[in-house]
């Protein structure tokens, strides 16, 4: 089935030089091992392919349920080099709950996931 | 120190998250319910620069001047109730700071009773060439480049510093205590760190600390402000409630606001707060602690209560951060708006015939960067293409070392509106303003190389 990361996430990023940060928070305690298990580094770095430079890292916050990625070389530049209206990398938050990601039926059924509209 | 009470709580109250933050927050916070401190943060990483020119113009100036209304509408609090007030908003000239403190409370008849740390130190740029000399390279923490390729170029540079010099003031009767780059968090840890007598290697309880400045460091942001989660059905903005901090001495705290405000604390708007500019959560490293954000535990607590707990930490780093601001170039941005039909295609045209004749002036940038708001400027080509969107404003920045070349562009976009593509509209501002670059350097130096300074003065 197919999720969007809207539907079962919450986010909020922000910036650190030419670096953005996005935290991506479950919506309930029990869909974190679904951002876990499919929200890979892979899945995102091909979510933003063409708009950040650098490489994608991955961290995991299970006690918040919650994933950090920071997206390097997103910023063009950062801070006050950046010609970009997003220059603090304020909303690379809901440019990721965008992402759509594949659930196997059985384990989308089973935690109760919203389809993807 | 004599251990704290187990059942002590102390209130540290967040009034500002940056300069330029709501003038209405600090007097709300120390009006509206009990609180012990009031905490204040004033300065980004490019604030130091500004305030350093203002300090050449002026040698009295140089620290974020709305610090001194916000005194003023808390001296009641501050003379007759016993709240602190702990801000960085010394900047590069925390004596002038303090001074014009002290001038505003003879103004309002309490100079008697404000007594003000002021902590120095964190202002190295009088000593850079030494420490080059004494071979601190500076390098870019982000490009490895050392200071010397920028170092004719720097305006200011101060070191990041934590919580030491704030308990010295505290410990010595101050109320006001002025900063200039402390760390964000230190604000908040520092308060606590003196009413817990919290030793300098209890790991866990500082690393509390730490997290509580974390999340108080942005004012609202962790209180309903800027919160996606059920954000339409967030009570009454209008009247938003600034966070608040009651912590205890075994590191636990719970982050609330005063009541009768609007806003919500809940464990989504505290944890948003948390993830945000994070890093590695193993390692948040600050110069009194390395926090793990990994080990927080949140637990709701009641309404618009979070019990935060749980949390460790270990040793700090031999570094503190120092930021480093320098010049950068030149810049500019410009924009028109293009309406429907095909607002996108207008836009698009539009941005390929300034581009051309960029070109055929012969002007060189290091980077043009073209952007269409209303379709695809911050979430690119994820949110479509925009052919269908009914208005759009095409947005185009230059910037470069050429001064003459960034004006010359800023020339280029008003003809547009009468030589270009057509339905096109909002150029009421004028031309752009070409604004000199002043960008950041991060680096680590050896934590021997700075000393810091507590200074009363009332």
């Amino acid at each position: 089935m197919k999720v969007r990361l809207l539907d079962i996430a919450h986010a909020r990023s922000g910036d650190k030089g030419d670096t953005a940060n996005v935290g991506l928070i479950a919506l309930r305690p029990e869909w974190y091992a679904v951002l876990d298990r499919h929200v890979t580094r892979d899945a995102v770095s091909k979510h933003f392919d063409g708009q950040i430079t650098g490489d994608v890292v991955r961290f995991e916050l299970p006690n918040l349920h919650a994933l950090n990625f920071l997206l390097h070389g997103a910023l063009d530049g950062g801070g006050t080099l950046s010609l970009k209206t997003d220059a603090q990398g304020k909303v690379y938050s809901t440019a990721l709950l965008r992402l759509i990601v594949d659930v196997p039926d059985a384990e989308a059924v089973d935690l109760g996931l919203p389809a993807a509209p | 120190m004599a251990e704290a009470r187990q059942d002590k709580v102390v209130r540290v109250a967040s009034g500002q998250g940056f300069w330029g933050d709501w003038l209405e927050a600090p007097r709300r916070q120390v009006e509206g319910g009990p609180v012990d401190y009031l905490m204040l943060d004033y300065l980004a990483e490019v604030t130091m620069s500004i305030l350093q020119k203002q300090k050449e113009r002026d040698p009295r100036m140089g620290y974020a001047r709305d610090f001194i209304g916000a005194m003023e509408s808390v001296f009641p609090a501050v003379a007759e109730r016993g709240v602190k007030v702990i801000a960085n908003a010394g900047g590069v000239n925390p004596t002038a700071c303090a001074d014009a403190v002290l001038d505003a409370a003879s103004r309002h008849g309490v100079r008697g009773k404000v007594r003000i740390g002021v902590v120095t130190g964190d202002d190295i740029l009088g000593r850079l060439d030494t420490l080059l000399a004494d071979g601190h390279e500076l390098r870019n923490m982000d490009t490895g480049e050392p200071l010397a390729a920028v170092r004719d170029r720097v305006l200011s540079a101060n070191a990041y510093i934590g919580s030491t010099p704030i308990v010295e003031a505290l410990q010595r009767g101050a109320n006001v205590v002025v900063t200039g780059r402390s760390t964000d968090t230190s604000l908040t840890m520092a308060p606590l760190r003196h009413e817990f007598g919290w030793a300098e290697d209890d790991w866990n309880a500082l690393a509390a600390g730490i997290v509580a400045g974390h999340i108080l460091e942005c004012g609202a942001q962790c209180s309903g402000g800027n919160c996606l989660h059920d954000w339409r059905n967030i009570p009454d903005l209008a009247n938003v409630g600034y966070p608040i901090a009651e912590a205890r001495p075994d590191g636990s705290f719970v982050i609330t606001k005063h009541p009768g405000t609007g806003g919500r604390v809940n464990v989504p708007s505290v944890t948003e707060q948390l993830v945000y500019e994070m890093g590695d959560p193993h390692a948040y490293i600050t110069p009194d602690v390395v926090a793990d954000f990994t080990s927080i535990r949140l637990a709701a607590d009641g309404e618009n209560r979070v019990r935060v707990h749980g949390i460790t930490g270990t040793h700090p780093t031999p570094f503190l951060k120092v930021s480093i601001a320098y010049r950068a170039g030149f810049k500019a941005v410009g924009s028109l708006v293009y309406a429907w039909p095909d607002a996108m295609e207008k836009a698009q045209l539009a941005d390929r015939v300034l581009r051309e004749r960029l070109d055929r002036l012969g002007l060189r940038f290091d980077q043009v960067l073209s952007e269409f708001v209303g379709a695809t400027s911050t979430h690119g080509p994820l949110a479509g293409d925009g052919q269908d969107a009914p208005e759009v404003q095409y947005r185009i920045g230059v910037r470069g070392g050429d001064r003459a070349a960034v004006e010359r562009f800023t020339r280029e976009i008003a003809p547009l509106v009468l030589n270009g593509p057509p339905s096109v509209t909002g150029f009421a501002g004028g031309r752009p303003k070409v604004e000199e670059i002043v960008a950041y350097w991060p680096a680590l130096l050896d934590k021997r190389a700075v000393s810091t300074a507590v200074t009363i003065v009332e």
